[in-house]
């Protein structure tokens, strides 16, 4: 696909671009060896060979754990994890997807929770069967210490769970080789869950702003807005009054006509 | 492993060159002056892919004939439909699947819907394409909008939009946006979103571009994922939510009386046709990067092929504000595996600006998006300032190591925490080494036509999320996106359980609109051997492609 603008050979949406000099190496896919040029993904190493992804491809881009790989390399006992869309071939690779973790999730009713180990006691048990073996935290793409994550629930810091796994993509790796069969995932998503619902104070001027507008005090300025000539419009908006960068807290607006300031 | 290659260690060594006398300006928030709204017209006609009159053709059929589109759209609008009628003219009389409201779609938008349709008392079936989940909403990252602190309201928010939108949005939609912003970041701390907030409860809200106000909530730099993860846990905490995955609609269904019927789905996994019969029906299929309008790169999710789109052109709903889309104008340039990949544009506001080759600021971070993109594009195309990657790509610096020398170190690695551990990977520290960027194709501005509860013309068939048209105009702000789906999706979820449970039962599912559509495909001599919906993109090696 070329680009529309003339003489731009730049656009080319997201067909592999093979790198110039690039000399071809061997992959293993489910044990099929096949020749690929190199600094390709294992995405576009796989589509480059014929393979056209249904399940393992999401978001392309390393936030969904759709595509998360089961690997070896030459020489090593060890099994890797890897997102394709993300890790670069290597010789050799030797390597599977995973299109799908069964894992038990518990079904609740948030607003029926209290956020505390007993909770997990209930919804997750085998979580208690945490062996602190840090497997999971090996088979992590995105290098969250799992076991912190677990050890900390159990020792009741629902808050630290929280913090050390919110960069989880759910891609379910850690619990499809926890030898408690813990499903990490849904473990820490709830402590997240319950940490942003119950142990972080809610915030007030929130409440009040949906106070305001359920009462409809903000009707008659937007009523305003939708009746005024388009010119008026422009107008308000290139003469509308910018909060100054960086935020400082003793800022006031000069016009305090669109505004609802209750202290 | 990894990191940057030779060839490019000179061009990353005027960066570092230039960078300290940019640093003094930038701590004094004196940056490359801003343009004046009325030069933004001039630049977007000359640098802007889609201002361009190449790459576009007329569009010869249904309610929104004659228009000039991007011509992957108007072959999508213009495509083959999967079936044909008369193969389904005895499926139609026994369903496979039964429900009050259909879902089409599981991201954000698609979610919200069905969690509120539920709530409402309908039985509700949630049809995704490849994984529910799997939608744009887990990579938009920046944050949130809503008019909640004392020194804001939603007379600004709802200027700020419609400005943004060059004044082409519909002011109902945005209306309804913005007095529901607030609403919707209740309801989702409710649920348990994980929000930045100060130790007190205030939310930390931060400025975006074109923002007059600060305004945008966000969960470290992984906002859209956050939300994804506990709307989707909320879904499944629903038995009356039926979920089919990997199970996208390829045609919609009306009943005896013009009204919605239902959708014939795809099984993706065994390759079969499923029909589903229903009360009320929800689009909410995402956006089309996946198209790669005018060859670009995309931020997009695999499944983003703009579905919803052709499946209600068949019915007649027409479209609004597609004549431009938008592009992203920090997409990732290098190293390859990420390219086309969404760089927040909460890098921008956080400080660090564009520089080109020869590390020298040529435009203001935060100009709207459009605008930014195509001074971007101007810069490489025409100034040919761009720096080129081992892969042939172009793009300019995005100079990121400015944000920990204007805030502190470690800045960073936690306010843009995923991008930091992404980059880590590649062997790049994002804190101590700038990265190239250029536009990418982001976010389908428009879309279905919809008033302010997402009802289209059909009686019966709502359209929510990216889909839909109007909310934005021609071109969206920061932060509304996820705005939009909640707003919207929680809106049809209300409307369509209500009229579903007003309704009779659906009688008589047919395809008479798509018999319809197919003559006069013919008779204006259409003449198409592209499948639409395309449901997924094919990158596979051109030889291996067979037709």
């Amino acid at each position: 696909m070329g680009g529309s603008m003339e003489g731009l050979k730049y656009a080319v949406g997201d067909r592999t671009i093979v790198a110039e000099g690039a000399k071809l190496i061997p992959i293993y896919v489910m044990g099929k060896r096949y020749e690929v040029p190199e600094t390709l993904t294992i995405m576009k190493a796989l589509e480059y060979v014929g393979y056209r992804f249904i399940r393992g491809c999401g978001c392309r881009a390393g936030a969904c754990g759709a595509c998360v790989t089961v690997y070896r390399t030459t020489g090593d006992y060890r099994l890797k994890f890897g997102l394709a869309c993300q890790t670069v071939i290597e010789p050799n690779m030797y390597l599977v997807q995973i299109p799908f973790v069964p894992a038990n999730k518990a079904i609740y009713d948030i607003n029926q929770l209290s956020p505390d180990i007993f909770t997990f006691e209930k919804l997750y048990p085998e979580t208690f069967r945490c062996l602190a073996c840090n497997t999971c935290t090996k088979a992590c793409p995105m290098d969250i210490p799992v076991m912190d994550c677990i050890q900390s629930l159990i020792q009741g810091d629902i808050k630290k769970c929280a913090e050390l796994s919110h960069p989880c993509i759910m891609c379910g790796m850690c619990s499809l080789r926890c030898p408690a069969e813990i499903q990490h995932p849904f473990v820490t998503l709830l402590a997240r869950r319950l940490y942003g619902k119950y142990l972080t104070p809610k915030a007030k001027h929130l409440e009040r702003r949906i106070e305001q507008i359920k009462k409809g005090m903000f009707d008659w300025m937007l009523d305003e807005l939708m009746e005024i000539p388009l010119e008026d419009l422009k107008e308000r908006y290139t003469e509308r009054e910018f909060e100054p960068e960086p935020y400082d807290p003793d800022w006031h607006p000069k016009d305090r006509r669109y505004l609802i300031i209750e202290d | 492993m990894g990191g940057y290659p030779e060839i490019l260690q000179e061009a990353l060594a005027r960066v570092e060159e230039t960078r300290p006398k940019r640093l003094e300006a930038a701590k004094k928030k004196k940056y490359y002056p801003k343009l004046l709204p009325s030069e933004y017209e001039d630049i977007l006609k000359k640098y802007h892919p889609d201002y361009r009159p190449e790459g576009r053709r007329v569009l010869k059929i249904g309610p929104n004939k004659g228009e000039e589109l991007q011509v992957e759209l108007v072959e999508l609008l213009e495509g083959r439909p999967w079936i044909e009628p008369v193969d389904f003219s005895s499926r139609l009389r026994s369903p496979d699947y039964t429900t009050d409201v259909l879902v089409i779609g599981g991201g954000g938008a698609g979610s919200a819907a069905a969690l509120l349709a539920s709530e409402n008392g309908s039985q509700v079936m949630l049809a995704t394409k490849l994984r529910h989940g799997d939608a744009n909403t887990i990579m938009a990252e920046g944050g949130i909008q809503a008019a909640d602190l004392p020194y804001d309201s939603p007379y600004y928010h709802f200027l700020d939009t419609i400005g943004g939108g060059h004044f082409t949005n519909d002011k109902r939609l945005v209306r309804a946006l913005v007095l529901d912003a607030p609403l919707v970041i209740k309801w989702l701390e409710d649920l348990g979103v994980m929000f930045d907030k100060e130790p007190d409860g205030t939310m930390k809200e931060l400025f975006g571009g074109g923002l007059c106000r600060r305004r945008m909530h966000s969960s470290s730099d992984r906002t859209g994922a956050e939300i994804m993860r506990v709307l989707r846990d909320e879904v499944g905490n629903h038995k009356q939510i039926q979920i089919l995955e990997f199970s996208p609609a390829v045609e919609l269904l009306l009943d005896d009386e013009g009204m919605i019927g239902g959708a014939i789905l795809y099984n993706l996994d065994v390759q079969e046709f499923l029909v589903v019969k229903a009360k009320a029906v929800i689009l909410a299929t995402g956006g089309y990067g996946r198209l790669h309008l005018h060859g670009f790169a995309t931020t997009n999710h695999y499944g983003a092929t703009g579905d919803g789109l052709v499946l209600a052109y068949r019915l007649g709903v027409p479209l609004k504000n597609l004549h431009y889309a938008q592009f992203h104008p920090t997409g990732a340039a290098f190293p390859e595996q990420c390219a086309g990949m969404l760089v927040t544009e909460k890098v921008r506001t956080l400080g660090a600006e564009p520089v080109n080759k020869d590390g020298n600021r040529f435009c203001h971070p935060l100009e709207p998006r459009d605008v930014e993109s195509a001074l971007i594009i101007r810069e490489c195309i025409e100034r040919g300032n761009g720096i080129i990657t081992p892969t042939g790509r172009v793009g300019v610096w995005l100079d990121v190591p400015m944000i920990d020398l204007i805030w502190g170190e470690g800045t960073t690695a936690k306010a843009l925490s995923s991008k930091y551990l992404q980059f880590k990977r590649y062997g790049i520290d994002i804190s101590k080494q700038p990265i190239l960027v250029f536009p990418t194709l982001h976010y389908q501005n428009g879309g279905l036509c919809i008033n302010e509860w997402g009802e289209t013309i059909v009686p019966g068939l709502f359209a929510a999320g990216e889909v839909s048209g109007g909310i934005h105009g021609d071109n969206r702000l920061m932060g509304n996106s996820l705005l939009d789906i909640n707003v919207f999706g929680r809106r049809t979820g209300i409307r369509a359980a209500q009229f579903a449970k007003n309704r009779g039962e659906v009688k008589g599912l047919n395809l008479r609109h798509l018999e319809r559509y197919l003559r006069e495909l013919d008779e204006l001599g259409i003449k198409s051997n592209k499948k639409a919906p395309i449901i997924l993109p094919d990158y596979r090696s051109p030889d291996k492609i067979k037709t």
